[in-house]
């Protein structure tokens, strides 16, 4: 399991400062029994070694089937899980060892924006005070009623009237509450951006309405994101570089226009595979390659390469050798040993 | 973008809102008939212990030896006790000492208990594990033993029977609280707040405790009828409120003994009023919890 861990450079665009930088992260959680004590059974390896960089100014896409641990790897950048291994440096400094000034430092700069935009707002608090409280709570504006003029301000910038501060979460429709999700991310002036599954509730229209006002503020105040999605085309559109995750592990990393391209892992290759074309005859036409099996718990995953169990490459030293994550070209990163 | 379009949901409930608070109270009392006369009964308690002072016609306290054990009639209307004391000003001063100790009990016990609750619910793991056994130890004890059992510790008096009926309902209320916080807690909304780099105290207060109010009220009025009639049984053994403070237990127990043979309207009438209000609450409640239901399930 360690075979990849041993790289000491990870994986990332070649020559930029790293701004993040995610070294062999581990989150397992523990499954437990017993009632007075607590035994521990089994562990959900959720993530499981992953490492990559991401420079400023950069959109990485994380993107993989549900369970393959990319929310939680955007979970554990937020510092919302204790991680159980490896170590996330943001500009240097090891974000689980932060102290309580530094971290409440942290927390400004690295902000979320959630999937589901009905229950990311607090149902009993009006969008004004929703968007003021991190203001207020971090000193960023004290005086109240210059933080009134910076709420309206978040809200026109996020394409909201400002006759919304008013209102409560129940009373606007998702993509205007998925807008107020973003504006109170931006309230503490961010430089970073965990996007999880941030379009993925909408409708079609108002996904791309949401994609542009974030490639909008991506530009206007120089953000970084971590998009995570499972939803391929919005990848392509807003990202620079993509990372495909399968069951806790990373299995290809390139840029955007290289990996939808020219896919390598045969996972990756699978997953774009199974992708409709929107036109029925060139559809109906097309061979799929479908994936056999059934994606693995991950509370015992496979020995050796995670995929071997449902790869048409596979051969037997897959199922003991855990494939390096190895630069095939420039700034292409894949790990399998058969491609 | 959708700045210039107005939410049609949002103007629905405008709409709504604009019916007259006498025309939505007279919507509830139609659907919930029982809760209407549970919600009159507490209504005129209240008013009794507001207005004692003017609704009594007799001075509670005073003896007046001259009128002893008059049945009911046109000049004492539920009649006098063995120490010539007016039975209906000390049945409507009681009510005040009856809703001082229910309110001030439900409303103390209620309140700390939504907080552990939620702080349980909050931090989870060995603190969740070690708070709920203790509460377990607490729960373990019947309502009216715990009471007996603080009472006699602290000694009988009307603020040490609020303490003694306060402390056993405080895990009553975080056991159901931190079941429904349990929920909230994985609600993005937390993370959301955490990710803020909110303090705990302010998730926990702020985001969190407002979110299980549902349970909270539900909890609170049915704690009412409780200390009502927790604080009746006290004050009926004696380790209750005190002489010579009308307390419908107390005129109770001095009816009760001697005189229900002979005289029996010193005991009957502060029974009923007991049963009255603790029914009336009770019945106010269950209407409480069947208006707060529906979202509940849905949240």
């Amino acid at each position: 399991m360690s075979a990849a861990a041993d790289t000491t450079t990870a994986p990332g665009a070649a020559g930029e400062s790293d701004f993040l930088q995610v070294n062999n992260l581990r989150m397992y959680f523990p499954v437990t029994e017993g009632i007075l004590i607590q035994r521990k059974v089994a562990e959900v390896k959720a993530v499981d070694g992953i490492s990559f960089t991401m420079h400023k100014g950069e959109t990485l896409g994380l993107v993989g089937e549900s369970g393959c641990g990319k929310t939680t790897t955007g979970r554990c950048i937020l510092q919302l899980e204790k991680i159980t291994s490896g170590e996330i440096l943001y500009d240097g400094q090891n974000v689980a060892k932060l102290n309580k000034s530094a971290l409440s430092e942290y927390r400004q700069k690295v902000q979320v924006i959630f999937q589901d935009p009905f229950s990311s707002l607090n149902p009993r608090m009006k969008i004004g005070e929703i968007l003021a409280e991190p203001m207020r709570v971090h000193g960023i504006i004290p005086d109240a009623r210059k933080r009134d003029e910076r709420v309206m301000e978040l809200l026109n910038i996020c394409g909201l009237s400002t006759r919304f501060a008013d209102r409560y979460p129940h009373e606007m429709s998702g993509g205007q509450r998925q807008r107020v999700g973003i504006a109170r991310a931006l309230s503490v002036n961010p430089e970073f951006i965990v996007c999880d599954e941030a379009v993925s509730a909408l409708d079609v229209s108002i996904q791309a309405q949401v994609i542009n006002l974030l490639e909008d503020l991506r530009d206007e105040f120089g953000l970084t994101y971590l998009f995570i999605s499972h939803d391929l085309s919005v990848v392509r559109h807003i990202c620079h570089r993509v990372a495909v995750m399968y069951l806790g592990n990373m299995v290809e990393l390139a840029t955007c226009d290289e990996l939808f391209d020219n896919p390598i892992h045969p996972y990756t290759r699978a997953l774009l595979d199974a992708v409709p074309i929107p036109d029925p005859t060139v559809e109906s036409a097309r061979e799929h390659k479908i994936v056999t099996g059934e994606i693995p718990s991950p509370m015992n995953p496979p020995p050796g390469c995670v995929f071997h169990p449902r790869c048409e490459l596979a051969v037997d030293s897959c199922k003991q050798a855990v494939p390096e994550f190895r630069e095939v070209k420039p700034n292409h990163w894949v790990a399998c040993t058969e491609v | 973008m959708t700045a210039a379009d107005v939410t049609s949901v949002s103007e629905i409930d405008e709409l709504r809102s604009q019916k007259t608070f006498i025309e939505k109270s007279a919507d509830m009392f139609r659907k919930q008939p029982l809760g209407a006369v549970g919600f009159f009964v507490v209504l005129a308690m209240i008013i009794m212990a507001i207005f004692a002072n003017y609704l009594a016609p007799y001075d509670p306290t005073l003896n007046d030896f001259a009128a002893m054990l008059i049945a009911p009639g046109a000049d004492y209307w539920l009649g006098t006790d063995q120490f010539g004391r007016d039975i209906m000003s000390r049945l409507i001063y009681g009510a005040r000492t009856a809703l001082f100790v229910g309110f001030a009990a439900s409303f103390v016990g209620a309140t700390c208990g939504l907080v552990l609750g939620v702080m349980s619910a909050y931090f989870g793991g060995t603190f969740d594990l070690i708070f709920q056994r203790i509460m377990d130890v607490f729960m373990s004890f019947p309502l009216i033993i715990m009471a007996l059992a603080i009472v006699s510790i602290f000694g009988p008096s009307t603020q040490n029977v609020i303490i003694a009926i306060t402390i056993p309902f405080i895990p009553r209320c975080a056991r159901v609280v931190r079941s429904n916080a349990l929920a909230i807690r994985e609600i993005p909304y937390v993370d959301a707040a955490r990710a803020l780099g909110f303090g705990h105290a302010r998730i926990i207060l702020r985001h969190m405790a407002p979110n299980v109010m549902a349970p909270f009220l539900i909890m609170l009025t049915s704690f009412v009828g409780q200390a009502i009639l927790t604080e009746a049984s006290l004050s009926y053994l004696g380790l209750g409120v005190q002489e010579p403070t009308p307390a419908w237990g107390l005129m109770l127990q001095g009816g009760a003994e001697e005189y229900i043979e002979s005289e029996p309207w010193i005991a009957i009438f502060p029974g009923v009023a007991i049963s009255l209000a603790v029914f009336g609450f009770n019945l106010f409640g269950d209407s409480v919890r069947d208006v707060l239901d529906p979202r509940l399930r849905t949240q």
